[in-house]
């Protein structure tokens, strides 16, 4: 017997939550509970009284799956919305920040440095034989960055996961 | 705004909540909570002997009044054993809350005597959960709490409160109103769907009506609201396990239970159905059978509390997000506003009647005084012998509690307590004890399997500290029956580990309790040892020994459809595939 798994589609969550002890360990075990994906999530206070946090969730299934981690989310008791910014017609930008550490002179160092320039990330850092970069933009964008600078002397890299915001003047 | 340590704020709670009953056992973290609880004037503090009966006992109380069950034991251990009601709860949506006893705050984290992280073991076994690190955050938290349990679709909440914010005191108020900033379930139905619905089942030819425990969950209301939707429209009705006494069995519309222990007439109406009426059930997989060939040729209607249960298992035509109560309140205001009439069904029964006629639950047996009694043959004895008596019946689970199901009568709600979705062997003798202290001067039976009773066999003691005229009636046949029943039809009868060996004489067990012990043994004693146990004082327990092999049919084989059932002990044949035995 063989067992299989249905191929799946990506989508980005946004879901504000009451900022307590417990909330996010309540959400990470929800999806592994019942077998949910996480690519990336990424969660911080988002008001001054620090009353509110705003978790964003890459996840990845089938329609009906991403249906499912919606409602489960929902009825969460310290959840109070959540948004599936990936709907059809609600258009949203998706940033990403990684910092990249490359070692190395000569060539390879001047190439990473003229890579980096054309992808606009920022030295944040530099000694004779490193480059820290620092880089925003979509996943992808970061992915290519990352694979590029694997060929020139890569030796670290640290990623945000996305955080993501609806398109328009209005607040979710 | 009162000034009270944390222990009297509890007890404060509990009495502004309205709560008369706590299950529960002491123990070192929750002991300033047992102090002030010392001879309490309205609470009833009932000792149990494990905690993991104070949470059945708690779902038992809780199930046949529809009030919430409170549950109080130490840290530790105490909230480790009350793990498996909590669970049990949770699946079952029973209202239910768990207070724990914690290490005090300093010491948490510190690897200290009879810590556990009780938040992070009942994350999620609960419908929610808190640590109490403040005493002035208690009062608001146990107001909380309880409307949390209560509200929406019911559940369990635990609530740890380490012992020194037991000890200090903080500022306690009764809150007026919970306005839960998130925690909001909807209620009222969409008018929309109302209008929706109404439309497909005044134009089904071959509607069904497929309730569950949502509709005992939303109270006595609902039930009536459902006979009355059922009388206007005609149709057939169904029901899950734990929706059973929603809906009267003596009802020429009531078609028995469906599922995989199901009647033949209800699991092939809802295959051959043009429109299900889903209410307040959540379509498991004990009751769909092969979902690729569940009610192929149905519309489907689901009325649920609870968002994630629509659309879960299976795709619904029209979703009412709302109690049960108030969706068939609107869907029978909405029938006779548009003046629609009951269709002619005459075709649609008389297929149903064709169904019926196969007796699905007839069985085998010698009819002699000295045969020996079949399972079924007892359940139908003990609901002969108890009908007028309004009786609350809790069963354990397995075999027994399935021929319960099948042949136990019920008109009303609130009195069939079973574990439905845990499966929790052990149940049904605390929940017996817990219905019984919330109705003293009622007929509660337990119906046991003599496996499944050992589980919580020690609280014999608590029935007769608390003088509880409990009856258990055991269908005794020395096998965990239905792990062999599965064994005989998945593995070629390797009977690993599933006799009952070594049991007790149950008679004598009886005697050294306080308790009365009978033994049936043949058929000719049944009714007698029936009517004894009935009429004795105090508790029974019966040790009625019956057929050792029978097998609980009809049957949905795991991964069939409703349309491949087994009627009968002859229709079983060839041998399981890997994918057949891998399902549940």
């Amino acid at each position: 017997m063989k067992i299989t798994t249905e191929a799946g589609e990506r989508h980005v969550l946004a879901v504000t939550v009451d900022n307590e002890a417990g909330v996010l360990a309540k959400i990470t075990g929800l999806f592994t509970a019942r077998g949910y994906n996480i690519e990336s999530l990424t969660v911080a206070d988002i008001t001054p009284d620090h009353a509110l946090s705003r978790i964003t969730i890459v996840t990845n299934g089938p329609p009906p799956v991403i249906d499912q981690i919606i409602a489960q989310l929902d009825r969460l008791v310290p959840v109070h919305k959540v948004t599936d910014l990936t709907d059809a017609g609600m258009a949203h930008v998706e940033r990403e920040i990684a910092l990249v550490k490359v070692a190395g002179t000569g060539d390879k160092r001047i190439e990473a440095l003229r890579m980096a320039d054309v992808f606009r990330a920022k030295v944040v850092d530099t000694t004779l034989t490193s480059f820290i970069f620092e880089i925003t933009g979509s996943s992808d964008k970061v992915d290519r960055f990352v694979a590029l600078m694997r060929e020139c002397g890569l030796v670290e890299v640290g990623r945000t996961g996305v955080v993501a915001i609806a398109r328009g003047p209005e607040a979710l | 705004m009162t000034e009270m340590s944390g222990a009297d704020m509890v007890v404060q709670a509990l009495v502004d909540l309205g709560v008369d009953t706590v299950f529960g056992y002491p123990g070192g973290a929750v002991l300033p909570i047992y102090d002030a609880l010392f001879n309490h004037p309205t609470i009833k503090h009932v000792l149990v002997r494990h905690e993991q009966a104070a949470t059945h006992a708690a779902e038992g109380y809780a199930r046949s009044t529809g009030k919430p069950g409170v549950v109080l034991v130490t840290s530790g251990p105490g909230a480790t054993n009350a793990v498996t009601g909590i669970t049990d709860a949770l699946l079952d949506s029973i209202p239910m809350i768990v207070l724990t006893g914690q290490v005090p705050t300093n010491l948490i984290g510190t690897d200290a005597f009879q810590e556990c992280d009780t938040v992070g073991i009942t994350r999620h076994c609960t419908k929610h959960n808190y640590l109490v690190m403040d005493p002035d955050r208690l009062g608001p938290i146990l107001h909380e709490a309880f409307y949390i349990a209560t509200h929406g679709r019911p559940g369990p909440v635990v609530i740890d409160i380490p012992k020194n914010v037991q000890v200090a005191t903080g500022s306690y108020s009764m809150p007026e109103t919970i306005d839960h900033q998130s925690y909001r379930p909807q209620v009222e139905p969409d008018p929309q769907a109302i209008d929706a619905a109404i439309a497909l089942i005044a134009a089904a030819e071959r509607p069904v009506f497929y309730t569950g425990g949502g509709v005992i969950n939303a109270g006595p209301d609902a039930s009536a609201a459902l006979r009355k939707l059922v009388g206007l429209t005609g149709a057939p009705i169904t029901s899950t396990l734990m929706g059973l006494g929603a809906f009267p069995s003596d009802d020429p519309k009531w078609l028995g239970m469906l599922g995989m222990h199901g009647t033949f007439e209800a699991n092939m109406a809802m295959n051959r159905a043009d429109l299900i009426v889903a209410v307040g059930a959540r379509f498991d997989d004990r009751v769909t059978g092969r979902l690729d060939a569940f009610a192929p040729e149905a519309k489907k209607i689901h009325i649920d509390i609870d968002r994630s249960s629509i659309n879960k298992i299976v795709p619904v035509d029209v979703a009412i997000l709302a109690d049960a109560g108030r969706a068939l309140d609107a869907l029978i205001d909405a029938w006779g506003a548009k003046g629609h009439r009951a269709r002619d069904l005459g075709e649609w029964w008389r297929r149903i009647d064709g169904w019926r006629a196969t007796r699905c639950l007839d069985f085998p047996e010698k009819k002699e005084p000295g045969a020996e009694i079949m399972p079924q043959r007892a359940i139908k004895a003990l609901f002969d012998a108890t009908r007028g008596r309004d009786p609350i019946i809790t069963t354990e689970v397995g075999q027994h509690q399935m021929w319960a199901a099948q042949h136990f009568g019920f008109s009303a709600p609130n009195r069939w307590l079973t574990s439905g979705g845990l499966g929790t062997m052990g149940y049904g003798f605390p929940a017996a004890v817990g219905a019984q202290i919330a109705h003293p001067g009622r007929l509660v039976v337990c119906i046991a399997g003599e496996a499944s009773l050992q589980m919580n066999i020690q609280e014999m003691a608590t029935v007769s500290q608390y003088r509880l005229p409990v009856k258990i009636f055991i269908l005794n046949n020395e096998w965990m029956g239905m792990v062999r029943q599965w064994q005989e039809l998945t593995y070629e009868s390797r009977y690993s580990n599933s006799y009952s060996d070594s049991l007790p004489d149950f008679v004598q067990l009886a005697a050294a309790y306080g308790w009365t012990g009978l033994r049936i043994d043949t058929l000719g004693q049944l009714e007698e040892g029936i009517a004894k146990m009935i009429d004795t004082p105090g508790p029974v327990i019966v040790d009625c020994r019956v057929a050792k092999l029978a097998n609980c049919f009809p049957m949905i084989p795991s991964g069939a459809a409703h349309t491949e059932m087994i009627l009968q002990p002859s229709d079983v044949t060839g041998t399981m595939d890997d994918e057949a035995k891998a399902l549940v």
